[in-house]
């Protein structure tokens, strides 16, 4: 990477203002276009069958019927996607999952998909498809599936990561573990332990707008999709590779995305709208129903966590460890890793341990949600923390602070801090009014810590200047947040425009180069230094144009506040040339005048938070209502600070929901009971109180402005939050996320007894 | 010298080894002399492993120096939503 990304303390015009995202109009307006808002000429519909067991045997599919229904232009199996994963077990998984081979391993897993001229017929071919099932014994329980007598849902699966090595096949796909120090000797030295066991439910991300696609396969072997997604340049390299298109030919256009917090980081539906259109020869649109969104796309991990926690009565935490069982769906996966990773990263300990056990169940293969696998950790570690700090007398923040991770510290899960904002979250949190409010009567107040890596990763962006001097840049990564509105920012400020001027698309894969998803945290990272280096080029070569239009050496121009000068007296009487200035002549100077960047954003720094929430729980029913609730969190630098504090409420929102109330529910037959928002309740805006936040900013050293990720670590505390709030609001340690009404009252009822 | 960290997933790999010892300028000159000396590590480092330098996290960027006395670790690419 040739781009020097080094922090230089600078004061900024632009960067730090906020004014209204570009795409924002739209939206309100319903202008904006989505996933299901694209049609094609001859455009057909496609509906999917799916499985209603947990867990079967196909022994056979017979599609002839459907095939005669009138309107009926293709019927897909999993004989449509032959496997040409090449042994990659995790393509393998993704293929499987998109249409199943042998087993449907789930309820909801796609078994076969019918392209229609319209709904009617595609649905009447549907319930002609015949399909042969041998029922198999299922298990969608975390702690179930672990056990001796569960069935084994996949005789290859054969325990990784343990001696001697497995030699009978296991529902515990992989066993990770992380740490140093001595734990059993920790432990001794420890005045007060504290042991708990804690389970969370699984949740979906609950994005409002369900997977959505047009798919249109050429008979020149070129294909377009049109795709509500996160990262359409990886959607085209995993379609092509399951399809066996070459990549350059296949052109992937992302729509607007109506939220995806990590589940529109897989392929679900595309590789079978694709193989539709393909056996149809004609476009097909796919759109899921909100029923299929939450029985087949990705909802996060459940968990079982045991937790170990050991102080001495000066305070300092001697040792801890922590068992993590995180259910994967029906593959493996690295989830469970991910929670041994991030569980006691916010700390300092001398002896520390965590293993991570990635469990096979009969549920939908998991995704990522935002911050993937950290909020379930930091539930049980921070409830322990809270506990641990109440049995030896201490204020809750002020033991976090004495036990608190910083520069030099090793983490937990192996390399050693640079400088990291985890103790200035905290130092905010104990001085911020929040902390010290009073509380009214049934209300308790929590507070947690949480942490995630952010990452970087390959960023492509061009800038071209028009001949008025206005600028478009275009893109790779999909807008999730208001990244338009802030590389807008980042544009205007290096080029010395004004944010009016600039405006921001996201490319196609046909037009730019390729770039990673929009996740980890990394969108505004990662193109915002595409988009400076960019910029940094299109100066360059405005530089040589001035001196041509000056017609002095270009070692005389200098290029400041958005204008090249002529240096020293000898030019003193040239008037700077602007940005129009020198676009307006760009035909006699040498052409059009652009900026082009690709490079891999590396350096992102890990992120941290401390949240504060006060809870009114009534003892009567057990409901809950969040009265107030302060994000606070570390951005580096806030490119657009209204867009940051949204990325911390929705994080927060998130969470909050998640904490209280929404859980997969299975039933006794391995099917999901609630697949729908009426049964699987996310909070609205007016279950929540306005979420404060507190931006801090401590500058990232590997940003040109200082920027940090700030998308996903905001819902990392809040399942913790809330469990010490309600915990210290009835006086009842919540082990089991959510803390729903009937487990409040059945808390309450335990303790009575 | 460095005394590269492994995480334990690479371990056995690397004939349960969990640090070893490399010389090297850059992450592209690690990366190929952890394949030399444990082929085992191949796989993984084609696409499953990124690498700590003194607490940062690097999973594309062959070109990165390693500063003199740096902490290094391979650790897991991570998945990010």
């Amino acid at each position: 990477m040739s781009f020097d990304a080094t922090n230089s303390s600078k004061s900024f015009k632009s960067v730090g203002t906020r004014p209204l995202r570009p795409d924002g109009v739209d939206k309100v307006t319903g202008r904006a276009r989505y996933g299901a808002d694209f049609n094609m000429p001859g455009q057909l519909v496609a509906r999917v069958l799916r499985s209603k067991h947990a867990h079967a045997k196909i022994k056979s599919i017979d599609t002839s019927r459907a095939e005669t229904v009138k309107g009926v232009k293709a019927v897909v199996t999993a004989a449509d996607l032959p496997d040409l994963t090449d042994g990659d077990p995790a393509l393998f998984a993704v293929l499987d999952n998109c249409m199943a081979r042998n087993k449907a391993m789930y309820d909801g897993h796609a078994i076969a998909a019918v392209a229609a001229i319209d709904e009617k017929a595609a649905k009447a071919a549907l319930k002609l498809i015949a399909v042969d099932y041998e029922i198999l014994p299922h298990v969608t329980d975390v702690d179930a599936a672990t056990l001796p007598d569960a069935p084994v849902l996949n005789e290859a699966i054969f325990t990784q990561g343990v001696e001697p090595k497995s030699t009978r096949p296991s529902n515990i796909a992989n066993r990770t573990e992380f740490g140093h120090g001595d734990v059993d000797v920790g432990f001794s030295h420890a005045d007060s332990v504290v042991e708990r066991s804690y389970k969370t439910e699984q949740t979906h991300q609950g994005y409002i707008e369900p997977h959505a696609c047009v798919a249109n396969c050429n008979p020149d072997g070129t294909a377009e999709l049109w795709v509500c997604t996160q990262g359409h340049f990886v959607y085209r390299q995993v379609c092509a590779d399951l399809l066996g298109i070459e990549v350059s030919k296949l052109r992937v256009t992302s729509s607007e995305i109506g939220g995806g917090f990590g589940g529109k980081t897989h392929v679900w539906t595309e590789p079978v709208a694709l193989a539709l259109s393909r056996k149809a020869n004609r476009p097909v649109k796919l759109v899921m129903s909100r029923d299929e969104v939450f029985r087949a796309s990705g909802p996060t991990s459940a968990t079982s966590i045991d937790v170990k926690i050991g102080a001495n009565k000066d305070g300092i935490i001697t040792a801890a460890t922590a068992t993590l069982r995180y259910t994967s769906g029906p593959y493996a996966d690295m989830w469970a890793e991910l929670g041994a990773m991030t569980s006691f990263a916010c700390y300092d300990l001398e002896n520390v341990k965590t293993v991570g056990l990635e469990v096979i169940v009969n549920r939908p293969k998991v995704a990522a949600y935002r911050a993937p696998s950290a909020p379930m950790a930091a539930f049980a570690v921070e409830s322990a923390i809270d506990e641990l700090a109440q049995k030896i007398g201490m204020n809750p923040v002020d033991f976090r602070i004495q036990n608190v991770a910083s520069e030099g510290t090793q983490s937990s899960y192996g390399p050693i801090y640079g400088p990291i904002g985890i103790g200035p979250t905290l130092e905010a949190a104990k001085a911020h009014p929040h902390m010290s409010a009073p509380l009214g009567k049934n209300q308790g107040r929590g507070m947690a810590c949480g942490f995630w890596f952010n990452f970087g990763g390959q960023t492509c962006t061009d800038l071209n200047i028009s001949a008025d001097g206005t600028v478009t840049i275009a893109v790779g990564t999909v807008d999730v947040g208001g990244s338009r509105a802030s590389l807008s920012l980042i544009a205007a400020e290096e080029l010395g425009l004004s944010y009016d001027n600039i405006k921001a698309v996201v490319a196609d894969t046909s037009t730019l180069g390729y770039n990673d998803m929009t996740d980890g945290s990394r969108g505004t990272f990662s193109t915002s230094m595409a988009t400076i280096s960019a910029a940094r080029n299109a100066i360059e070569i405005m530089r040589h144009r001035a001196a041509l239009m000056w017609d002095i050496p270009l070692g005389d121009v200098y290029w400041e506040d958005g204008h090249a000068h002529a240096a020293g007296t000898k030019h003193g009487n040239l008037a700077p040339l602007s940005v129009k200035d020198i676009a307006a002549e760009a035909g006699k100077t040498g052409g059009p005048i652009a900026g082009h960047s690709e490079l891999v954003a590396d350096g992102a720094g890990v992120s941290f938070a401390t949240h504060i929430c006060d809870i009114d729980v009534d003892p009567e029913t057990g409901s809950s209502r969040v009265v107030r609730y302060t994000v606070i969190q570390d951005a580096g630098k806030a490119v657009h600070p209204s867009y940051v504090e949204g990325q911390y409420q929705g994080g927060a929102a998130q969470g909050i929901g998640w904490a209280l109330n929404e859980e997969y529910i299975y039933g006794e037959d391995g099917r999901l009971q609630n697949p729908g928002f009426l049964d699987y309740r996310i909070p609205v805006c007016s279950d929540l109180p306005m979420i404060d936040t507190q931006i801090l900013e401590i500058p990232n050293p590997k940003h040109p402005y200082g920027v940090r990720g700030v998308g996903e670590t905001s819902i990392v505390p809040p399942l913790a939050a809330i469990a010490n709030a309600v915990s210290n609001a009835v006086g009842v340690r919540m082990t089991h996320i959510p803390v729903s009404p009937p487990r409040i009252l059945a808390a309450l009822t335990d303790a009575k007894d | 010298m460095f005394d590269v960290k492994l995480w334990a997933g690479l371990q056995h790999l690397a004939d349960n080894q969990k640090v070893v010892p490399i010389e090297a300028r850059t992450i592209r000159e690690l990366l190929r002399k952890m394949e030399n000396q444990y082929p085992g590590l191949a796989e993984p480092i084609k696409g499953h492993v990124a690498v700590s330098i003194n607490g940062v996290i690097y999973r594309n960027d062959w070109s990165q120096e390693l500063p003199k006395g740096a902490e290094i670790m391979l650790i897991r690419r991570l998945a990010g939503g």
